[in-house]
């Protein structure tokens, strides 16, 4: 319909009604710009909230000892709490729905990274952690970049192996090195390493630890049955909190510890802290797209108006090319195609533009290591902003063509006569 | 070439109806150069337009050529204006972004001729209109009787059936309106069908007949003595 001298004829209009023509495409490039900016720094405050997270899956739930704050069956307040492997043996044979159970226990104080780990001439510090089988279950975010998992055997054999975080891997060993099979040595003991692992929680701080067997664990440091978390991830059919607070009762019981101490068994589930954060996202999503949207609007009324009156003005000129001998077809497909391809030329060059200022923020929060905790790695979803473009493209067209139909189907006559 | 029969034209302006066309018969043979003269008002303009298919009528029957024109689709409209009629304007009405050249190649472009040759065309008829020079002049460049030369060869380069003129030296002084009658008298003695609208005697003296309307009807049909004769 529209070859190069339909294309040349549109040309000359637009080279013909400049202003007119740059304010319709600023109208929708800037439309487009500020809806991707919009979500890229939506994305970019939900990515660096999530990185703050473990990453913990939804249906986690965690257990870890206190001491107790009330005083109960004539045992009196402030007793230490030691949760133990047959905790989580009853845990597993009373509660329905334990998908997976395992248990954490550490060297050294809680969250520290208290150990020297010894690589030939090298050594750093690292949290030693023994674990309970179907621990990488409970984590399935976790990566392996070498190795593997620890497995049932190491734990019945309590073999002296370990699977060490990237982050003590990165200073032990040179780039792209597999250490596996490589002997380490922790705090005089030497373990075989069999797997490096990713974990991006905590942004990437829970990669600075090593995992070895609880079986070899105990052997090792002498812990006995005493376990100092235990974590479950429970089947999708049962709610999180409830079976929190179905475990939480079964432990205090099992350790005579009143029902209203708060202090004595520490439980959270991620469902329940993930939740209202996700609350807060998703409404800030919808504010986004709400004012996505009315930008996006904007520009679309402005297309419609431009393309209103652009058909108003020409009338004179329809007429005269209609007496030439001009179909409707013509003249409404030029209107339309003019339309289109301003749109479509604005529109990509504010996606364009759009996705790479977002880019170049990434690139400069990563160049510069800046990081915060609110803020990470902004992105656009690139199918939606392609789908705002055509919408924007498919509105200014329909905007365009009724009154172009209308300017096609008066008479020659009155269309001259047109001011 | 052209026969009217019982022509009827009424414009609504608001609440009132002006009945311009009051049933007009009219006649033209193929090769013929008519005149339309009349006063201001008397619907010259509006018969030209039918004639032109500009506009429509009320009642009547018009044949173009053998073709009843009544109830046409606009596709096909379009098709008959394109390669049937050349219309020239009072107000030349080329497009002002256009050269001289693509204003004249314009109707071409409708009847789908290709660049080269749409503008070997043109340059081909502004050439036959002594505006060589001027081909790539646009329209704000050119004088009153260049513009109407142009809007000429425009009329004239689909070899139409028919050549349509309103007013074509209403816009013009009288030195540059005796060039461009000159210019249609050529024309004609091409073997071309003319019909001028005018209301200047001087004009309509230089052709074959004269038409004369009044009231919206046709009150004089003079048939000037050296005519070929005409057939019913």
């Amino acid at each position: 319909m529209i070859g190069f001298d339909g294309l040349q004829e549109i040309l000359f209009t637009i080279k013909q009604n400049k202003l007119r023509t740059l304010l319709t495409a600023f109208g929708v490039f800037w439309g487009i710009l500020m809806l991707i900016l919009l979500l890229g720094a939506g994305t970019g405050m939900q990515n660096g909230v999530e990185s703050q997270w473990g990453g913990d899956p939804d249906d986690a739930i965690f257990f870890v000892p206190g001491t107790t704050s009330v005083p109960y069956k004539g045992l009196s307040v402030g007793r230490q709490i030691e949760l133990t492997q047959s905790d989580m043996q009853t845990i597993k044979q009373q509660v329905a729905g334990i998908r997976y159970i395992s248990s954490e226990n550490q060297l050294g104080s809680f969250r520290q990274a208290g150990s020297i780990i010894t690589y030939k001439d090298k050594s750093t510090n690292v949290a030693v952690f023994g674990i309970s089988d179907d621990f990488f279950n409970i984590k399935p975010h976790i990566e392996f970049p070498f190795g593997r998992q620890t497995n049932p055997y190491d734990t019945d054999e309590s073999r002296k192996i370990t699977v060490l975080g990237t982050r003590v891997a990165e200073r032990l060993f040179p780039k792209e090195f597999d250490p596996v099979g490589e002997q380490v040595n922790v705090n005089g003991i030497t373990l075989k390493i069999v797997g490096i692992f990713w974990d991006k929680g905590w942004e990437g701080r829970l990669s600075e630890r090593l995992y070895m067997p609880l079986s070899a664990y105990q052997k090792i440091y002498g812990s006995g049955e005493t376990v100092n978390l235990i974590v479950a991830r429970i089947t999708s059919d049962y709610d999180p909190a409830e079976k929190e607070k179905e475990v939480l009762e079964l432990l205090q019981r099992r350790h005579n510890i009143a029902p209203d101490d708060r202090r004595a068994i520490h439980s959270w589930n991620v469902a329940e802290q993930t939740g209202e954060t996700r609350a807060i996202f998703t409404g800030i999503d919808m504010f986004i797209w709400f004012v996505g949207l009315g930008t996006l609007m904007a520009g679309i009324v402005g297309v419609s108006n431009i393309m209103i009156i652009t058909v108003k003005d020409r009338t004179q000129e329809i007429g005269v090319r209609k007496a030439l001998g001009a179909t409707p077809v013509s003249i409404v497909g030029t209107l339309m195609v003019e339309s289109i391809m301003i749109t479509a030329i604005a529109g990509y060059t504010g996606l364009v533009l759009g996705v790479a200022i977002l880019e170049l923020v990434a690139y400069l929060l990563n160049a510069l290591n800046l990081s915060f905790a609110f803020f990470k790695n902004p992105e656009v979803n690139f199918q939606v902003a392609i789908t705002a473009l055509l919408l924007l493209i498919g509105v200014g067209a329909v905007a365009g063509l009724y009154p172009s139909l209308k300017a096609a189907r008066i008479m020659p006559v009155e269309a001259m006569r047109a001011e | 070439m052209i026969e009217l029969k019982a022509i009827h034209k009424s414009y609504s302006t608001g609440q009132q109806q002006v009945h311009v066309l009051k049933g007009v018969d009219m006649f033209v043979a193929e090769g013929e150069l008519v005149s339309i003269m009349g006063s201001s008002g008397s619907g010259k303009s509006t018969l030209l337009n039918i004639i032109g298919i500009l506009d429509h009528y009320d009642s009547g029957h018009y044949r173009l050529a053998g073709t009843p024109i009544n109830g046409l689709t606009e596709r096909k409209a379009a098709y008959l204006r394109n390669r049937m009629i050349g219309f020239i304007f009072q107000a030349f009405n080329l497009l002002p972004f256009k050269n001289a050249m693509e204003n004249v190649a314009l109707p071409l472009y409708y009847m789908k001729v290709g660049r080269k040759e749409r503008n070997r065309r043109a340059m081909e008829y502004l050439e036959m209109l002594n505006l060589t020079d001027r081909w790539n002049h646009m329209p704000n460049e050119l004088s009153g009787g260049q513009k109407q030369r142009v809007a000429i060869a425009r009329a004239l380069v689909t070899q139409p059936k028919v050549i349509l003129a309103d007013e074509p030296t209403g816009a013009l002084d009288s030195v540059t309106s005796q060039e461009i009658v000159e210019v249609l008298k050529n024309i004609h003695d091409l073997g071309n069908t003319i019909i001028v609208v005018t209301h200047e005697h001087e004009i309509a003296e230089q052709t074959q007949r004269q038409i004369i309307l009044h009231d919206g009807l046709i009150s004089s049909n003079e048939v000037d003595a050296d005519i070929l004769p005409i057939r019913a």
